[in-house]
């Protein structure tokens, strides 16, 4: 995810050393806590901006705040869906060992995420549409892809041999993503009770100026987050997966050192 | 500034248990989630630490395990 | 349990689960449950007869009634091309309003009446301060004057 960022600062192609695990540890410990001041920082403007400077709409009244939660975690459980199968696909015509585990790394944060979508989702159906549930087929298919990332994570953890575990996490990565446009489509696709878009590429946002930055504020906030805690995660499996290695044992003595 | 009071931000329209209710939930699972990963964090070092003790690696196992990867 | 039979029950847990879940999804969306028919695809009989399923459609200006026992809702939802009337008992969620979106769900009786069993309130994914529709709505009943 973030490799792309440091194909700038060095020559070309020498960023493809951060794809063997022993570079990739130290580099994700140097970056993770910068992300995650970067999302404690949008998160505490975003949220203030959201409930304290938005106004009130004119439709919902104070309900729709639950946007600034709502619209942020929904669009980052699709969007990590989709980075856990790019990382599957790489993995599997590239056989690296990374690509896999970075997959791994993030799919309880986009559990979590799904899970917030749902949450947030039903709690603010019941005031506005007057259900907390309904077989929508947004909902419906956000459901879905929270039995996917269950799966996925199940699967995963079930099967002990590492490689097998990889593929079989890899297969329901590519498969599932199918639900993913699924997922954004369907309230264009069908006559939903979920209302269409208000902010997409293809045309004006249909918000407020302050409630629209609030919101977008709270999705990079959820961005950076993402990064931070999927790089800390994966830390953890780098040193599970290569604790057979040299590097691993050095890095080991040096926290055993620290403790 | 949109309140006119804390209590009437805190009520949210009367929408108090909807609105809280979410961002409630939120705050909680994102303090549970960067718990576990500092737990795993944790108990991942401290584990390999104590089979590293148990048995010191050895070259030669090292080498087969690394041709397998 | 041996940590092998422990682990093939985990890989069978999950794999019902996601064949489980995905089974349930199909099935909503071989129903049309995951969405709703509009007046005219119900007018033109494109509805499932018989059945349980949505309509949706803007909520007549002038139509709702509430019956002498203040439980029983009539009212006609409406696509502006068609319109079907439509009876309900039971709570109406606060949205609901004449001249706004509503989905039902229920059944549609011989004699052209839908049976409602669940009213919910569609809204859009506009989001605007109370002002600021103010004066869309000026600014409509202006531009209207104008073209009269």
């Amino acid at each position: 995810m973030m490799k792309e960022k440091l194909s700038r600062s060095t020559e070309p192609k020498s960023w493809l050393r951060f794809s063997a695990p022993q570079m990739f540890y130290p580099l994700a410990g140097k970056m993770a806590p910068w992300f995650a001041a970067v999302a404690a920082v949008l998160g505490v403007v975003g949220l203030y901006i959201g409930l304290f400077v938005a106004p009130t709409d004119f439709q919902q009244g104070e309900v729709y705040r639950v946007i600034f939660i709502h619209v942020p975690a929904a669009w980052m459980s699709m969007f990590v869906y989709l980075v856990m199968a790019f990382w599957s696909a790489v993995g599997l015509v590239m056989n690296t060992r990374l690509s896999f585990m970075m997959a791994k790394a993030l799919a309880p944060t986009g559990a979590m995420f799904c899970f917030v979508a749902l949450w947030t989702g039903a709690l603010w159906g019941k005031p506005t549409w007057g259900t907390y549930w309904v077989w929508d087929a947004r909902l419906t298919s956000q459901l879905l892809l929270m039995f996917l990332y269950l799966g996925f994570m199940a699967l995963t953890a079930a099967i002990e041999d590492p490689r097998r575990s990889d593929r079989a996490g890899a297969l329901i990565a590519l498969v599932g993503a199918v639900n993913v446009p699924i997922i954004y489509f369907s309230v264009s696709w069908w006559n939903t009770l979920h209302q269409g878009a208000s902010v997409s590429l293809t045309k004006a946002p249909s918000m407020a100026s302050t409630m629209l930055a609030g919101m977008l504020l709270m999705a990079f906030a959820a961005w950076a987050y993402t990064i931070a805690v999927t790089l800390w995660r994966v830390r953890s499996l780098i040193l599970e997966r290569e604790r057979h290695t040299e590097w691993v044992g050095h890095e080991l003595d040096a926290q055993e050192g620290r403790a | 500034m949109e309140w006119a009071s804390w209590s009437a931000f805190w009520a949210m329209g009367g929408s108090a248990f909807f609105v809280w209710g979410s961002y409630f939930v939120t705050a909680l699972l994102i303090g549970v989630e960067l718990m576990m990963v500092r737990h795993r964090r944790r108990d991942t070092v401290r584990r390999l630490i104590r089979l590293r003790r148990a048995a010191p690696p050895r070259a030669d196992v090292r080498v087969i395990e690394e041709s397998v990867q | 349990m041996k940590p092998r039979s422990k682990r093939l029950l985990l890989v069978g847990g999950a794999v019902a689960l996601l064949v489980g879940a995905v089974a349930l999804v199909l099935t909503a969306f071989q129903q049309n449950l995951v969405f709703f028919h509009t007046p005219t695809e119900v007018a033109e009989g494109k509805a499932p007869a018989g059945r349980t399923f949505r309509v949706g459609g803007m909520v007549e200006q002038g139509s709702v009634k509430r019956d002498a026992d203040g439980l029983t809702v009539q009212f006609a939802i409406t696509d502006t091309a068609k319109v079907i009337p439509v009876s309900y008992r039971g709570t109406l969620p606060d949205l609901f309003q004449e001249g706004k979106g509503a989905v039902v769900q229920g059944t549609l009786e011989p004699d052209g009446l839908f049976r409602a069993s669940e009213v919910l309130a569609k809204h859009d994914e506009n989001y605007m301060p109370i002002e600021a529709q103010y004066a869309v709505d000026q600014a409509q009943k202006a531009a209207q004057t104008v073209q009269h």
